[in-house]
């Protein structure tokens, strides 16, 4: 079934046993973002060393496994790294499925790729990116140029 | 006459196309219905042969496209008993016809502090933000009615919520989300005790079963093209004819003048006075074409169609486990729009699903996040059914169903 792109094992996995998930103290900057169009929403808390991430959020399977992956992946790296991979999250994202990624960048992030090809899910995928990158700012951080969300 | 459903989607030639490698199961026409060849012709002719601007050209394609444009209006003044033809005004959709009246009757009741509006909590966006607004503008209150555990529109508030302070009472007829059909009668009595005036919003009831205006004890209703098998872009305001030529103008420009001096203008009487600038014209015949098509049906036909069908699919998805029904679940007072949560999926990913099997359903907040909120849940899945709709459709949705829970089990 073509849906197989999309439901891979690990976003599903990710989202029946997430990840990190649950808001913790302390943080230093906090962000909660929502997709309008279908209600779900997201709240993420970023310590200024990112020394932890802490999310919580209503939503499908593709916004929640994000979130757990982008726990896994960004906790504990520093601002460069974190810009690098969040840029080549986005950039795969908005590749229509034309992009190739790079697993030793993007780790668990790869099984999104299929996700590229659902224009109406990309914003799903892409939700807690968003908000993890405001609550950086409000922590005094800046993780890279604005991405413009396109899908 | 049995209802031929088989004939009836002959004419719809989207029904035989196939999505994701499926034969087509369109569940989603509270959200648009898809449109007979007699539509798709009677525009395609008049924009192939009659193409000319309304009510201002003196030449023959002119004259044509008028004429076709004014007996649209005739014919939807009667598909919904308004015998007069100047009490429709053509507008873009519903919303833009609630925002009219929103306009327009605020101004021409001088709505102030202390005036009440009254909603409920069963409305589309689209019956929520315009009543806000104008409350924003004048000072005026906004309450609304609640909602039962079993969706229905909850009455017990009724004398509080409508007295004498009361202006504007603006309340769904169908619930685009939880299907209800709500009987008015009452609220709409107490309302005219106090001289308040009653909008009745019908995107989804005109579509479904017979509406009456004379009747539904409401002076205004709104309901729009695409959910009735008409084209998108042209929606209908009817309203009571010495109301609306009391009301001033919402959107100004060509059209909807009696004479322009660089001073000041005075404005045409209703409908003209609504409708500035060139408006949606092919979109208006198609509309005319549309109501043609469901008259020959007949509307007692099509409802007892919708009927059947409704009663089918309650059963079936309460055989569906995990399947949680949100509205009425007996057919009785509600239509063929059935939303629905499966039990640790979200509808999301349902939908994603079930459209993998070409099974096409609305997910979402449906815009009407209050109705979500009072069923404590973020979104929902959505089927709604129209008069093409079959019981293999129904059994294909549970199927779908069934696939759903197995890929997130």
């Amino acid at each position: 079934m073509m849906l197989d792109g999309l439901y891979q094992e690990i976003i599903l996995d990710h989202y029946k046993h997430p990840h990190g998930r649950g808001l913790r103290d302390p943080f230093d900057g906090e962000a909660h973002h929502v997709n309008p169009t279908c209600g779900d929403e997201i709240t993420v808390r970023v310590s200024a060393d990112f020394s932890d991430i802490s999310y919580d959020g209503l939503g499908c399977s593709i916004s929640q496994a994000s979130a757990s992956v982008l726990h896994e992946l960004l906790r504990g790296r520093d601002a460069d790294e974190i810009a690098g991979i969040h840029e080549a999250f986005v950039t795969l994202m908005q590749g229509r499925g034309q992009v190739e990624p790079d697993e030793d960048v993007l780790g668990d992030a790869v099984a999104f790729a299929g996700v590229a090809k659902f224009p109406a899910r990309v914003k799903c995928a892409l939700l807690p990116w968003m908000a993890f990158k405001d609550a950086a700012a409000r922590a005094g951080v800046d993780v890279g140029a604005a991405p413009e969300v396109k899908a | 006459m049995t209802f031929d459903v088989a004939r009836v989607r002959a004419d719809f030639p989207i029904l035989s196309r196939e999505v994701n490698g499926h034969p087509l199961v369109y569940l989603d026409s509270a959200n648009t219905s898809q449109k007979p060849r007699q539509v798709l012709e009677v525009m395609r002719e008049h924009n192939e042969r009659h193409n000319g601007n309304v009510s201002r050209s003196v030449h023959t394609l002119g004259t044509e496209a008028t004429s076709a444009y004014e007996e649209a209006r005739g014919k939807i003044a009667a598909f919904v008993g308004a015998t007069n033809p100047d009490e429709i005004v053509f507008t873009k959709n519903s919303t833009e016809a609630i925002n009219l009246v929103a306009h327009s009757l605020g101004r021409h009741l001088s709505l102030k502090p202390g005036d009440e509006v009254v909603i409920s909590e069963m409305e589309h966006h689209s019956n929520i933000v315009p009543w806000q607004l104008l409350c924003e503008r004048t000072g005026a209150t906004l309450r609304w009615f609640g909602v039962t555990d079993d969706g229905r529109l909850d009455e017990s508030a009724l004398e509080s919520l409508i007295n004498e302070r009361t202006k504007i009472v603006s309340l769904v007829h169908m619930s685009n989300t939880l299907g209800t059909i709500n009987d008015v009668a009452a609220i709409a009595e107490r309302a005219r005790s106090f001289g308040a005036l009653v909008m009745l919003d019908c995107s989804q009831s005109v579509p479904h079963l017979p509406v009456d205006v004379r009747t539904l004890g409401a002076d205004f209703i709104a309901f729009t093209g695409h959910k009735m098998l008409g084209p998108t872009g042209i929606g209908v305001l009817w309203g009571r004819y010495e109301l609306l030529a009391e009301m001033p103008p919402f959107l100004a420009g060509g059209s909807m003048i009696e004479t322009v001096t660089m001073a000041r203008t005075t404005y045409a009487p209703p409908p003209a006075r609504f409708e500035a600038g060139t408006p949606p014209i092919a979109e208006a015949i198609g509309l005319g074409a549309a109501v043609d098509y469901l008259n020959a049906l007949g509307m007692d036909a099509v409802h007892r169609h919708e009927q059947d069908i409704t009663s089918y699919a309650l059963k079936v998805l309460a055989d569906v486990p995990g399947v949680r029904l949100f509205g009425p679940t007996t057919p009785e007072g509600r239509g063929g729009t059935l939303s629905f949560d499966v039990d640790g999926v979200h509808p999301h990913d349902v939908g994603q699903v079930l459209d993998a099997l070409g099974v096409e359903v609305r997910v979402g907040h449906h815009c009407a996040k209050p109705v979500c909120a009072r069923f404590g849940v973020p979104a929902m899945t959505r089927a709604s059914f129209y008069l093409y709709t079959t019981t293999d459709e129904i059994d294909a949705l549970a199927r779908g169903l069934d696939q759903v829970r197995k890929v997130f089990a």
